[in-house]
C-alpha cells in the first residue's frame, strides 16, 4: 500500500516528469540511444504504417515494463533476459493477434516487422534498464514515454517519406502532381536511411548549444 | 509455394534483396560494431553461422511441430510462432558459445561479447520469419539464410572500411557519430540499388 502511495507521489513529482521527458527527448530511444532503428526505417514509407507501429510499441513497452516490474522480485537474476524476452513476446502476439484478426490489410504490409518488435532492442532495453529497478506504476510511465518518444520519431519519418515519395498524407494528395515530381528514392530504402541520418543531425544541433552552457 | 531455384535466392538476398540494406535488419549492431574491420569480419562471419544454422533449425521446427500441432494436438500452435523462433535461436547461441568456450578458448574471447549480441540481432529472427512468410522450401530457406548472412556481413565489412577511412576527414559537428554514419548507409543502398534491375524475385 506504502509502495504504491510513494509511487504516486513520485510520479506527480519530480521523477515522474523527469522519467516522461527523457523517454521522449532528452533520451529519445531512436535519436539518442539508436535502439530500434530497424522498424522506424522498414515501416515509416506511409504515415500510416509508422503510426500503428509506434502504437505498438508504445502498447508493448507499458505491458512489458509492467510486468517486468511487478515480477522483479521474483525472477531470478540469471535467467532474467529469457523472462523479459518472453514477456515481450506475450505482448508481442496479443498485438499481432489483434492486428490479423481486425486490420488484415495494415498486418500484411507490416509483414515481418510487428514480430520483430521482440528483438527491437527498446522492449528489452527498458525492462532491463528501467523496470528492473523501479515500481511498476513509474515502470509504466517509462515504457509509454519511450514508446511515445519511438512513435513520435517514426511518425516524423513516415511524414517525411510519404510527402516527398508520394506527394501525400495519409494517402491524401496534398502536394499537387503538376508542379510535384514524386522522389521514389524516399519510399525505397535508401530515402529512409538519409531522412534518419539528417533528423538525427537536426537532433543534435539543437542539442549541442544547451549542453555547451550546462558546463 | 514458388518455384525460384535457391541459388538464385541466395545471390539475391546478398546483393538485390540485401537484409540490412533494403530490409533494414540487423541495424543496431551494424552502427555498433563498424568501427573497425577487424570486428566487423569477426562478427560478421559469426552471423553468417548463426543465420544460416537457426533458419534451417527453425524451418524444422516450424514444419514440423508448429504447422502439424493442429493435428497432432488438437490445437492450432503457429500462434506461438514467434516465442519458439526466438528460444531456437537463444538455445542455439548458448550452445554455441558454450561449445566455443571449451573447445577454443582463444575464439571465444575473440567472439566474446559478439556471441550474445547476436541473439537479438533481428536480422536473424528476421530470415526465419521471412521464409515463413514467403513459404520457401527446405533448400530455398537454406539458400535465403545463407544470403541474409552473407550480404549482413558484406555491408558492415564495407561499412567498416569506410568508417576507418572518415577518421581522416571532417565531418560537421552536428553529423558526427550516427547520424553521417546513417547516411553513407544510404548512399551504399543507393549504390545496391544499381543491382536491384538483374533478377526481379520476392
Amino acid at each position: 500500500m506504502s509502495n504504491s502511495c510513494g509511487a504516486c507521489v513520485s510520479l506527480c513529482g519530480g521523477k515522474g516528469k523527469a522519467t516522461f521527458h527523457d523517454g521522449i527527448w532528452k533520451n529519445n530511444p531512436i535519436a539518442v540511444q539508436v535502439l530500434g532503428i530497424c522498424s522506424a526505417l522498414a515501416v515509416t514509407n506511409r504515415l500510416a504504417n509508422a503510426l500503428v507501429m509506434g502504437l505498438a510499441l508504445i502498447f508493448v513497452c507499458m505491458g512489458s515494463n509492467l510486468i517486468v516490474s511487478s515480477l522483479r522480485k521474483a525472477i531470478p537474476h540469471r535467467i532474467r533476459m529469457i523472462a523479459e524476452v518472453v514477456i515481450i513476446a506475450t505482448f508481442v502476439i496479443v498485438f499481432d493477434q489483434i492486428l490479423k484478426a481486425f486490420y488484415w490489410d495494415m498486418s500484411k504490409q507490416l509483414g515481418p516487422y510487428v514480430g520483430l518488435i521482440i528483438t527491437n532492442c527498446i522492449p528489452m532495453g527498458r525492462a532491463e534498464a528501467f523496470a528492473l529497478q523501479n515500481g511498476p506504476s513509474l515502470s509504466l510511465l517509462d515504457g509509454f514515454a519511450n514508446g511515445l518518444g519511438y512513435a513520435a520519431v517514426l511518425a516524423v519519418i513516415g511524414f517525411i517519406r510519404e510527402l516527398l515519395g508520394t506527394g501525400a498524407i495519409l494517402g491524401h494528395q496534398v502536394l499537387s502532381a503538376e508542379w510535384y515530381t514524386p522522389n521514389q528514392v524516399m519510399i525505397l530504402a535508401p530515402g529512409a536511411f538519409l531522412v534518419l541520418g539528417f533528423l538525427i543531425a537536426l537532433s543534435q544541433a539543437i542539442k549541442a548549444p544547451v549542453q555547451e552552457v550546462k558546463k | 509455394m514458388n518455384e525460384t531455384p535457391a541459388l538464385l535466392i541466395l545471390v539475391a538476398a546478398i546483393f538485390i534483396n540485401n537484409i540490412l540494406l533494403s530490409n533494414f535488419l540487423g541495424m543496431c549492431s551494424f552502427l555498433v560494431c563498424s568501427r573497425q574491420i577487424g570486428t566487423a569480419i569477426g562478427l560478421g562471419a559469426a552471423v553468417i553461422f548463426v543465420t544460416t544454422s537457426t533458419t534451417i533449425l527453425n524451418y524444422f521446427v516450424y514444419h514440423g511441430l508448429l504447422v502439424p500441432s493442429k493435428e497432432m494436438f488438437g490445437i492450432d500452435l503457429t500462434f506461438l510462432t514467434f516465442v519458439v523462433f526466438i528460444a531456437v535461436i537463444a538455445a542455439f547461441v548458448q550452445f554455441v558459445e558454450m561449445f566455443v568456450e571449451r573447445f577454443s578458448p582463444k575464439l571465444y574471447y575473440a567472439l566474446g561479447i559478439f556471441l550474445p549480441l547476436i541473439t537479438v540481432n533481428c536480422a536473424i529472427f528476421g530470415a526465419a520469419l521471412f521464409i515463413v512468410i514467403r513459404q520457401y522450401s527446405l533448400f530455398q530457406s537454406a539458400g535465403f539464410a545463407l544470403g541474409a548472412g552473407t550480404g549482413w556481413a558484406l555491408a558492415i565489412v564495407l561499412m567498416a572500411g569506410l568508417r576507418q577511412k572518415m577518421g581522416y576527414s571532417n565531418v560537421p559537428k552536428s553529423f558526427q557519430g550516427i547520424a553521417i554514419v546513417m547516411i553513407i548507409t544510404g548512399v551504399i543502398a543507393m549504390t545496391f540499388m544499381g543491382f536491384a534491375g538483374m533478377i526481379s524475385i520476392q
